[in-house]
């Protein structure tokens, strides 16, 4: 390539990055009205070519890295529904990971505050699981002992800070028992054993969703997998990808390839909408790293979504269920991500008795996008109440949604908005109509 | 005379603070539009929200003799809504009402910056159709279609933009509001100025609402896609279909790069071990679109097709139309930079023209994907080059200059539906002559007399 060399030593993201990538942008528009920030403002800045001009000026040396391109890098949600709009194929995500990595590196949004929470989510909290599930378990303990209530009631949390109280009404409620007390090291498969696979129960996912793991497991097994789910698992780093930590993020891929060597297994399967979008490019985050690369490629091969799989195989159809209607709600990086977008509704399909109501604008944001909504809480809720409003316009009681951000989001906006909605895994459907017909003769 | 702060505070006086935008890393998103390869930076964004927002804008520019380029959702081809050095833009995305759709009258009023989504979705809704449907129509706004008088791919039987705008609303360099045209479908009280601003590129006016006619929904449908070895056969078949007096809404050309970056994105089962396809569409009574489909796929055989598909519902047609859409932006997959040009010649040509266009690129060593209206003669002949290659530019210019001339040649035109703007300016003389173009620009001065509408565009 003729690019010309960085002007200034620091390294630089966007600056190193094959300038093909940013060219690869013609500027055409079709994904403006797919972008919901671009749509909520009407303002270029807010939109992907937007974004991606920006990106290539701090490559060719016309902008410096500003305080403005920071927050604007932060105002993206990362939903990646351009890139399903964008017929030249521009990988969006990967600029979008080296801007934010590039805004991180320059250290133009420190404050105390940013740095802090940085410090205990990003390189403490995620870092180390036993560390989130020990958090987990407090807030459990507070839960349980009703103190949440009782602070709640008391009023006493009206001292805070408003945002501060905002944050606590969106505090998830904790399971009461998590993956490992629920799903064994090795799960046998029911019935003859087809596949060999392994299960990756997730961070946020194991303390406020274990159920949701449970179920996975059992719908594998139920489908002829054996399924290894070791007890002590590491987040898989998307958080930190995303967020501009490619060093963490890069330590992380290389714990879960050792962890779950791929060459052992048929599939390695997430269920997290978020972090198998990650989990199946640790070819690009470990392309350096000799001793790990050749492996990364044959993970990223190995790693399938829960749907993905489950299609692939051939799913046992259930033979009952409950009549019901339902809608689904496509998490962004289940359908943008990984284009995974008839799976789970072939799947929903599947269930006898179970109608599925095509949800308007289904593979719109729903304002979770990772820790967006707690960090842009305003763009964050807007999204959030569009959403609630096309789900009450299916008069489906029940929103099905793959991911676990998106699930709590839902969950935390049908409360607030006093909605009378089942949120659930399309996974834990077909479990629970599995259930309802016994296990098999 | 350049931006000061005493204009910006006057602006942001008319629109609000909010709606004037001077940072850097706010105008580097306005300094392109669709156009490849072309970049300006502008000193200031304004976004009006209501006409009298726009005249206010317009009469301070005009005292201070500042270049407004007008601007809707920057989808333009040819240059057209980039800015001007020192100049500021006029952004209409925030003026984007449906006022009124009239079923007793079959008209729509829309805002200049309502979407062709949004239009053709109300017409529907009110169980009309509002048939124009340019590539970018989910996203462009009804009054850059009006100011570049965009087509689209129903244009061979429906037309363009300009058959369907019944009036306009229009304000004028110096801050005056006109309003021409109206619900009427015949009215020749006086010139019809109306149609002077279609296609006037945001050189004598600033369009600020569109009238437009809708007509009944065609009862039914039918899409067709036939398969050729050589691109000689497809071109064949649509000059015998027109000379057979049918008149399809649809007749649409890709050849075998085309097809194969289509389907990448798309992927919407396209063949891809063949040279060209046509997309061909039927619409109207269902006795007439049966008959006309069979009559197409025979022309079609008879001139070589290996294979004529018929679309299995309304989803598949329409999934097979979104991905001739994305037909232009899809080949940037192969190269860096995508120039596409939409010389125009009488279908009678087309095949002679095909063959030009193919052989041009080869005595000039260039890569190229060719898709288009072929029904409209309309190709879009696109390079796949890479800007920084001085040199391959520089033959693509050679190669474009050749083709303009072959068109004009074959009694074409240089621009069918792309417009002027910047990148075909310098053709312009040649294509209409010493003459029009002194009456354009009399014309021009008549109604922008200190030049401040998108100076520099179309011609100087």
């Amino acid at each position: 390539m003729a690019q010309s060399a960085p002007v200034d030593s620091r390294p630089s993201h966007l600056k190193g990055l094959d300038y093909s990538v940013l060219q690869q942008c013609m500027h055409c528009g079709l994904c403006l009205p797919t972008c919901p920030t671009y749509d909520a403002t009407k303002t270029e800045r807010h939109s992907p070519r937007g974004r991606i001009s920006l990106m290539r000026a701090i490559a060719d040396d016309r902008l410096e890295v500003t305080r403005v391109f920071a927050d604007e890098m932060y105002f993206c949600l990362g939903c990646l529904a351009c890139m399903t709009a964008c017929p030249a194929g521009v990988n969006y995500a990967e600029l979008f990971e080296h801007a934010r990595a590039e805004v991180e590196e320059t250290r133009l949004l420190s404050s105390p505050r940013r740095n802090l929470i940085r410090l205990i989510a990003i390189r403490w909290l995620f870092m180390d699981l036993q560390r989130l599930e020990l958090v987990g378990r407090l807030i459990r303990l507070y839960q349980e002992l009703g103190l949440q209530g009782l602070l709640r009631r008391s009023g006493l949390l009206r001292l805070l800070p408003k945002r501060l109280q905002e944050l606590e009404a969106l505090t998830p409620k904790i399971q009461p028992r998590f993956t490992a007390d629920l799903v064994g090291q090795v799960t046998p498969a029911l019935g003859p054993r087809k596949y060999r696979v392994a299960f990756l129960s997730g961070c946020a996912q194991d303390l406020i969703f274990s159920d949701i793991n449970r179920d996975t497991v059992e719908v594998l097994a139920r489908n002829g997998c054996e399924v290894f789910t070791p007890h002590d698992q590491h987040c898989c780093g998307s958080l930190h990808a995303h967020n501009g930590e490619w060093e963490l993020a890069k330590i992380l891929a290389r714990k879960q390839i050792d962890q779950f060597p791929p060459e052992e297994f048929d599939a390695i399967i997430s269920n997290a909408g978020g972090c198998g979008s990650h989990l199946k490019h640790y070819e690009k985050i470990l392309k350096d790293d000799l001793k790990y690369r050749d492996r990364a490629r044959l993970w990223d091969r190995k790693l399938k979504d829960i749907h993905e799989w489950i299609a692939a195989i051939g799913l046992h159809p259930p033979h009952t269920g409950h009549p019901m209607t339902v809608t689904y709600h496509e998490s962004c990086h289940l359908a943008h991500g990984q284009k995974i977008v008839q799976q789970p509704r072939d799947l929903l399909r599947m269930i006898p008795n179970l109608r599925l109501v095509e949800l308007a604008e289904s593979s719109w944001c729903c304002g979770s996008a990772g820790i967006y909504n707690l960090v842009q809480p305003e763009m964050a809720d807007q999204l959030l109440h569009r959403k609630l409003g096309h789900i009450r316009s299916t008069g489906a009681c029940t929103v099905a949604s793959a991911n676990p951000g998106c699930l709590l989001q839902l969950i935390n906006g049908a409360r607030k908005e006093g909605l009378a909605l089942r949120v659930v895994h399309p996974v834990t459907m077909l479990a629970e109509a599995y259930r309802q017909e016994g296990c098999p003769g | 005379m350049p931006l000061t702060q005493e204009i910006t505070n006057r602006l942001k006086q008319i629109v609000g603070s909010g709606n004037v935008l001077t940072n850097r890393e706010d105008l580097i998103p306005y300094s392109f539009d669709g156009t490849a390869a072309l970049q300006c930076m502008p000193d200031c964004i304004v976004f009006a929200r209501s006409t009298e927002e726009v005249a206010a804008v317009l009469r301070l520019a005009n005292t201070a003799s500042l270049p407004v380029v007008t601007r809707g959702s920057g989808t333009g081809l040819s240059g057209g809504s980039v800015p001007c050095p020192d100049g500021l833009v006029l952004c209409l995305t925030k003026m984007g009402r449906i006022l009124e759709v009239d079923k007793a009258n079959l008209t729509l009023l829309a805002e200049a910056g309502a979407t062709t989504q949004a239009i053709s979705d109300a017409a529907l809704q009110a169980g009309l159709f509002y048939p124009p449907d340019p590539g970018s129509m989910k996203i462009s706004t009804i009054g850059g279609n009006v100011a570049e008088n965009s087509g689209g791919l129903r244009g061979l039987k429906y037309g363009v933009t300009r058959n369907y705008v019944m009036g306009l609303e229009v304000v004028l360099a110096d801050g005056e509001t006109v309003w021409t045209g109206n619900k009427c479908v015949k009215d020749v009280a006086g010139y019809t100025l109306r149609d002077l601003f279609i296609g006037s590129e945001g050189t004598l006016g600033v369009i600020t609402k569109v009238l437009l006619k809708l007509i009944p929904v065609p009862p039914a449908r039918q899409t067709l896609l036939a398969v050729f070895s050589q691109m000689d056969q497809a071109a064949q078949t649509v000059s015998d279909i027109i000379a057979a007096q049918i008149i399809p809404c649809t007749l649409e050309f890709l050849d075998r790069t085309t097809i194969k970056c289509v389907e990448d994105f798309a992927k919407v089962g396209l063949p891809l071990d063949c040279e060209a396809l046509l997309l061909m569409e039927t619409d109207g009574h269902p006795a007439a679109v049966q008959e006309e489909a069979s009559r197409m796929a025979e022309i079609a055989r008879e001139n070589g097709s290996t294979d004529v598909r018929i679309a299995r519902d309304q989803a598949e047609a329409t999934r097979l139309s979104t991905a001739r859409r994305s037909a232009f932006s899809a080949l940037a997959r192969l190269s860096p930079t995508t120039i596409l040009e939409d010389a125009t010649v009488p279908r009678s040509e087309l095949a002679t023209m095909i063959r030009f266009v193919q052989a041009t690129a080869l005595k000039y060593q260039l890569r190229i994907g060719t898709f288009g209206h072929m029904g409209d003669g309309n190709l879009h002949p696109t390079f796949l080059t890479d800007e920084r290659n001085k040199d391959e530019m520089h033959r693509v210019e050679q190669a474009f200059e050749a083709i303009f001339a072959e068109a004009l040649r074959l009694g074409g035109t240089i621009t069918g539906e792309h417009g002027i703007g910047l990148s075909k300016k310098s053709f312009l003389p040649k294509a209409v002559g010493d003459a029009q173009m002194r009456v354009m620009r009399e014309l021009r001065h008549a109604l922008d007399p200190k030049g401040i509408l998108n100076p520099g565009k179309m011609f100087d």
